[in-house]
């Protein structure tokens, strides 16, 4: 039996580890609102450029002469996977949720015969990555430093995304990332970028326009914005998740602290009456004895 | 005729504005344009340059540096990559947008230079329209 000044240890130190587990679940209950708020104030352009990108999509996507970011080289031979994770842990499964999709579609692609390479954006997900696909990581983009997201943090993967599919390096793009449902629930997506897909809202009423330039110029302008509008959105809704996840972690790790907490208080009371029971005995057969 | 319509100017991270307004003059790649309402639908980009809104309780001037404009005959909506109210425009950003596409243009030659070249006259009118 533990002694009670190892109890008594062990209870403090429980103690402390449970105010830090609070106060990261309050830093990402607030962290969690703001980034909430991005994404909102994000989705009206989000939204808008999706509409008008499916209405031009439709009708140039169909001829022989589309861009190729819309049409593809032709092959989808070279396929790079953009793994978006965090750049800390102690989120609960966030990290490795995405980790984990990203591997069964690396996995699945190798199997059949295809080549892969990875875009690493977060420092956790390119850890657990590391060891099965380190020889196919072609970049890392690094975002320790960045405190909010910002539409140039896109711009810069899309740029660096950009250049490597007009230098021939990939056929297809494809970004890992969690949507944020709600604080228990994100779910990780993956979403292909390039060639680009544009799911048509629904919400078109038909209305015929006229393009100036042409249609051809505007979507040469828009893919490449597009592209960047993507990771954008995707970015924040990482944010997002990645709040919530850490948020309902350490609401499970505070939780799980107090109920150690309890059941080490009960022994240690348990432990000190039986020493005083132990020295009541001891005195009164002291006493009995003279 | 309506003699409002609804305008919404949006940037990726915020919607800078929404409201009526009754006309709105565009930078657009073409050449500008002003959209009143009934405007027959149209899309179009925008070169960096000045946004005006005129509504109910004045003009606003924005600086938009790109992006595009959909215009319907209800409403003007602009999607700019980079908006911001002209008066807080400053020399230092139009400066860091030059250098950006001074460092686009490296390489460039035929078309591309062309476009590279006219981005570049554009930021410069910019500059002087605001004036930094």
């Amino acid at each position: 039996m533990p002694n009670l000044k190892d109890l008594k240890t062990r209870i403090e130190s429980v103690t402390s580890t449970r105010k830090i587990t609070k106060a990261m679940q309050m830093v990402a209950a607030a962290k969690l609102r703001r980034a909430q708020d991005s994404a909102v104030e994000a989705r009206p352009y989000t939204e808008r450029f999706n509409a008008v990108m499916a209405g031009l999509a439709a009708s140039v996507g169909t001829n022989e002469s589309a861009p190729k970011l819309l049409g593809g080289t032709g092959s989808d031979q070279v396929q790079l996977l953009i793994v978006m994770t965090a750049e800390r842990g102690l989120c609960g499964g966030f990290n490795g949720n995405i980790a984990k999709l990203a591997r069964a579609h690396a996995n699945e692609l190798i199997a059949q015969g295809k080549t892969v390479k990875m875009l690493t954006v977060g420092k956790k997900g390119r850890d657990s990555l590391k060891r099965d696909f380190g020889d196919m990581f072609v970049g890392h983009v690094d975002l320790t430093e960045v405190k909010r997201v910002a539409y140039s943090d896109a711009q810069g993967i899309a740029r660096d995304v950009l250049d490597r599919f007009d230098a021939v390096e990939f056929d297809v793009a494809t970004i890992f990332f969690s949507k944020f449902v709600n604080v228990v629930s994100q779910i990780p997506t993956a979403q292909q970028i390039i060639p680009a897909t544009f799911e048509d809202s629904g919400d078109s009423d038909g209305t015929v326009y006229d393009y100036e330039p042409s249609e051809e110029a505007i979507l040469a302008d828009l893919l490449p914005r597009g592209v960047a509008t993507q990771i954008f959105s995707a970015l924040l809704e990482n944010g997002a998740s990645e709040q919530g996840a850490r948020m309902s972690a350490m609401d499970n790790a505070t939780r799980n602290a107090g109920e150690m907490i309890d059941k080490l208080t009960i022994e240690y009371n348990r432990s000190r009456q039986a020493v005083i029971t132990n020295e009541l005995i001891e005195i009164i057969s002291g006493a009995e004895a003279l | 005729m309506a003699d409002t319509m609804q305008f919404d100017l949006v940037s990726p991270e915020r919607r800078l504005a929404s409201h009526l307004a009754s006309e709105v003059h565009i930078p657009g790649a073409d050449g500008d344009m002003t959209a009143m309402p009934d405007h027959a639908p149209i899309i179009t980009t925008l070169r960096p340059g000045i946004l005006s809104v005129t509504g109910p309780d004045g003009t606003d001037n924005y600086a938009v540096t790109g992006g595009f404009a959909e215009i319907t005959s209800g409403g003007t909506s602009v999607l700019a990559e980079k908006a911001v109210p002209a008066a807080e425009m400053t020399g230092a950003d139009i400066d860091a947008l030059v250098a950006d596409a001074e460092a686009a243009a490296v390489g460039h030659s035929g078309a591309s230079k062309d476009m590279s070249d006219k981005l570049l006259a554009d930021l410069a009118a910019l500059r002087t329209a605001l004036g930094v």
